[in-house]
């Protein structure tokens, strides 16, 4: 149990430093760079032109629907894991158990395929 | 200038790469015999004998630990820089980086104080925390990965139960930083850039992790550790080539390299999602690139070619961690010949590529892995093979094989008739265009 | 878990709550919404470090793959598609009164659950020795005397997920 938790203290400090380590190069740049800010170096670059209007502006809900399908694909990934992990100790019944769970989900991409849902336009 | 390189030239980068590794490796294996799982405990009981805080004494190797397995990519990524460049150099007939040192090999040093002394511009209208977060999380999402690489038999950061999809889960940080950095800069070009390629990200997710579900299906286990000792008879590279080429593509799209590099489509979005960034900022961006790319390496070889596997290995963990490098490096090496020799794909072109072909395939090719391995386990219990070395690998290696062949034939014939469709498709269309346009 | 004696679980107990309760305060407070997106990844994260606490490794790293790394992302799609995404100053929700009544009313129930044992009084003695790793979940998912049922309907409300969703981004084509 302790020896479980011991893992994990070595992730969660792990996750801790990780993004300090970058930080550090980052923190000792801004110490020694120049800094001479002005309006035009500041200024948004985007090829030479002024920017127009706002950035944050509204998207396309084309990013959203491949967002979906990613997810429900992900979750899909999230229950064959445990199934393909456990899968040399199962009958043959896993793997039609499995099979099925597969099929019902390519069923699904079949008919996104079809409705034109994976065009990018 | 004579360009063209002589075969003693290519003898000299070869011997100085062999003496490079070794030395690295060197220091990296004291590194890790310093800080090493088998000292790691005699140091708390030490600490604590000599009267410190129990908590503190059992906290302090996990630091120790912790700082030897992420200081090693991030050295390993100063010297890629240098790798980088001269490889794309000679591939295209030019020398790369030779004044700096020898064979230019200071130059990545030169590179990290010229950065260092960059000026930071931020630009007006961003938002600053998201801003200056994004590159560090960048690079933390690789770094991360590294906790759970088995480097030599005896050496790793961490056996995790779950090491698989924990390096999926953190790899998908790496999306995160790419939205919020497109997002906090405040630019039309970088917020698009930032949606291309996070779309590209999360689809190639899908091919990668269902390839990734052949070698947990084979070793039996989720832990890196696990799938590396389970390719002691054979590597799965041999029983699952499919398997292997799958995520091997998907992980050159997961870095945004070529022919997947929307991601920095100089010509089209000025670089990206990155492109307002400056000075040791954008460098961090790139650094998480150069180093994903090489962490790339050694997840193919422990997951495919058998990781710390050959001779003598557990009798020489350093020998181990040396076969572990040299394997990378093989893959390394394989994705920047292809980087560097394939044209860009287009935006449509990589989501068609992604979710009408890699994913059907990926899904069909788990499928029958899953079948042939069950035939090949009831064929094992019937024959009395219990697997332990190469010559009792063999069968399961040949039904799993057959296997691969049949998913083989089927996408050749699948993909050879929609390419015919496609052309009569277009072939019409000519037709009738010619036809209106008299 | 023991109180008065600091350990390291306490330690990290009260981080994650910080981060999870800090995180949840920061998406309600935030009139930006891809910054309250951001306070949202930072509280799933939280949940996903309480996960890990617990020893559920597998559900901790599903919580980053799925959570932070599917949903994060689906949410700053979803806020992209919003007008005024960064000042959001009018409430449209007129109905708020009954999110907090309801949301009071969970609260209260919780507390009650946590002090009176309503759902059985579970000592830590009386649980199985044996922790079940993630290979018993598998073993559990495609038995028959399992839980192969709920995992075929599993799938089965994912197809039903990508149909819906195909269904109402794409009305406009018809």
């Amino acid at each position: 149990m302790t020896n479980v938790l011991n893992e994990w203290a070595f992730i969660g400090v792990f996750f801790l430093l990780a993004p300090l380590l970058p930080s550090l190069p980052i923190a000792i740049a801004a110490l020694i760079s120049p800094r001479k800010p002005n309006a035009i170096k500041q200024a948004t670059y985007e090829c030479g032109l002024e920017t127009v209007g706002d950035t944050w502006v509204q998207f396309k809900v084309q990013y959203y629907v491949f967002g979906l399908i990613f997810l429900v694909f992900d979750v899909e990934m999230v229950f064959l894991f445990p199934w393909a992990l456990a899968y040399q100790q199962l009958d043959f019944f896993a793997f039609a158990a499995g099979l099925l769970f597969i099929f019902l989900l390519t069923d699904a991409l079949f008919y996104a395929w079809g409705k034109n849902a994976l065009e990018w336009s | 200038m004579e360009s063209r390189s002589t075969p003693n030239q290519f003898l000299r980068l070869g011997i100085t790469l062999v003496i490079l590794a070794v030395i690295g490796g060197g220091l990296i294996a004291l590194l890790n015999g310093i800080t090493g799982q088998a000292c790691l405990n005699n140091l708390s009981s030490c600490l604590t004998n000599n009267g410190w805080n129990p908590g503190i004494a059992g906290f302090v190797p996990i630091l120790l630990g912790v700082l030897g397995v992420a200081t090693f990519p991030l050295l390993v990524t100063i010297l890629l820089i240098w790798v980088e460049r001269k490889f794309a150099a000679r591939i295209q007939d030019r020398i790369g980086p030779n004044r700096v040192g020898p064979f230019g090999l200071i130059q990545p040093l030169a590179d990290v104080l010229k950065l260092l002394t960059k000026e930071d511009i931020t630009p007006t209208g961003a938002d600053k925390p998201i801003y200056n977060l994004a590159p560090p999380f960048m690079v933390a999402s690789v770094l991360l990965i590294w906790a759970v690489v088995p480097f030599t038999p005896y050496h790793y950061g961490v056996d995790l139960e779950i090491g698989a999809i924990y390096f999926v889960a953190v790899a998908s940080i790496a999306t995160l930083a790419v939205i919020m950095g497109g997002w906090a800069s405040n630019n039309k070009y970088a917020l698009l850039g930032a949606f291309r390629t996070v779309a590209l990200l999360v689809s190639y997710e899908i091919p990668l992790a269902m390839a990734l579900l052949v070698p947990v299906l084979l070793a039996g286990s989720m832990s890196m550790v696990g799938i590396v000792e389970a390719q002691g008879a054979m590597w799965f590279m041999f029983m699952a080539p499919i398997a292997t080429l799958l995520f091997f593509i998907s992980s050159q799209a997961e870095v945004g390299r070529a022919p997947f590099d929307l991601i920095e489509a100089e010509s089209e979005l000025i670089a990206g999602f990155n492109i307002e960034y400056s000075g040791m900022k954008f460098a961090m961006f790139f650094a998480g690139e150069f180093m994903h790319v090489f962490t790339n390496g050694v997840l193919m070889a422990i997951l495919f070619t058998g990781g710390w596997w050959g001779p003598f290995a557990y009798e020489a963990p350093l020998l181990g961690f040396f076969y572990l490098m040299i394997k990378s490096s093989f893959w390394y090496f394989i994705s920047l010949w292809v980087r560097n020799s394939l044209p860009r794909f287009r935006v449509d072109q990589v989501m068609n590529l992604n979710w009408k072909i890699l994913v059907p395939i990926s899904i069909l090719n788990l499928i029958m892995m899953a079948l042939m391995l069950r035939i090949a386990l009831g064929f094992e219990q019937s024959a009395g093979i219990v697997v332990t070395d190469f010559f009792s690998a063999l069968p399961r290696t040949g039904f799993l094989l057959i296997g691969n062949v049949v998913v083989l034939v089927v996408v050749w014939l699948w993909l050879g008739r929609q390419g015919r469709q496609q052309r009569q498709l277009e072939e019409m269309n000519r037709f009738s265009v010619t036809a209106t346009g008299d | 878990m023991v109180f008065g004696s600091f350990t390291p679980e306490a330690f990290a107990f009260g981080f994650f709550t910080i981060l999870t309760l800090g995180g949840a305060y920061g998406v309600a407070m935030n009139t930006n919404l891809v910054r309250g997106a951001v306070w949202l990844i930072v509280s799933l994260f939280g949940v996903a470090g309480f996960l890990a606490l617990l020893s559920a490794g597998f559900l901790a790293a599903v919580q980053v793959l799925v959570y932070i790394g599917a949903i994060g992302i689906l949410f700053t799609f979803a806020v992209m598609l919003t007008r005024s995404m960064t000042n959001v100053n009018q409430r449209f929700n007129q109905q708020w009164w009954i999110s907090l009544l309801v949301s009071a009313l969970l609260f209260i129930l919780l507390i009650v659950g946590v002090i009176i044992p309503v759902w059985g009084n579970q000592s830590p003695a009386d649980m199985s020795p044996t922790i079940a790793n993630t290979t018993d979940l598998g073993v559990a998912l495609v038995t028959g005397g399992g839980f192969v049922l709920p995992f075929e309907v599993a799938s089965l409300l994912l197809t039903a997920a990508i149909i819906g969703a195909i269904l109402i981004a794409r009305e406009d084509e018809e």
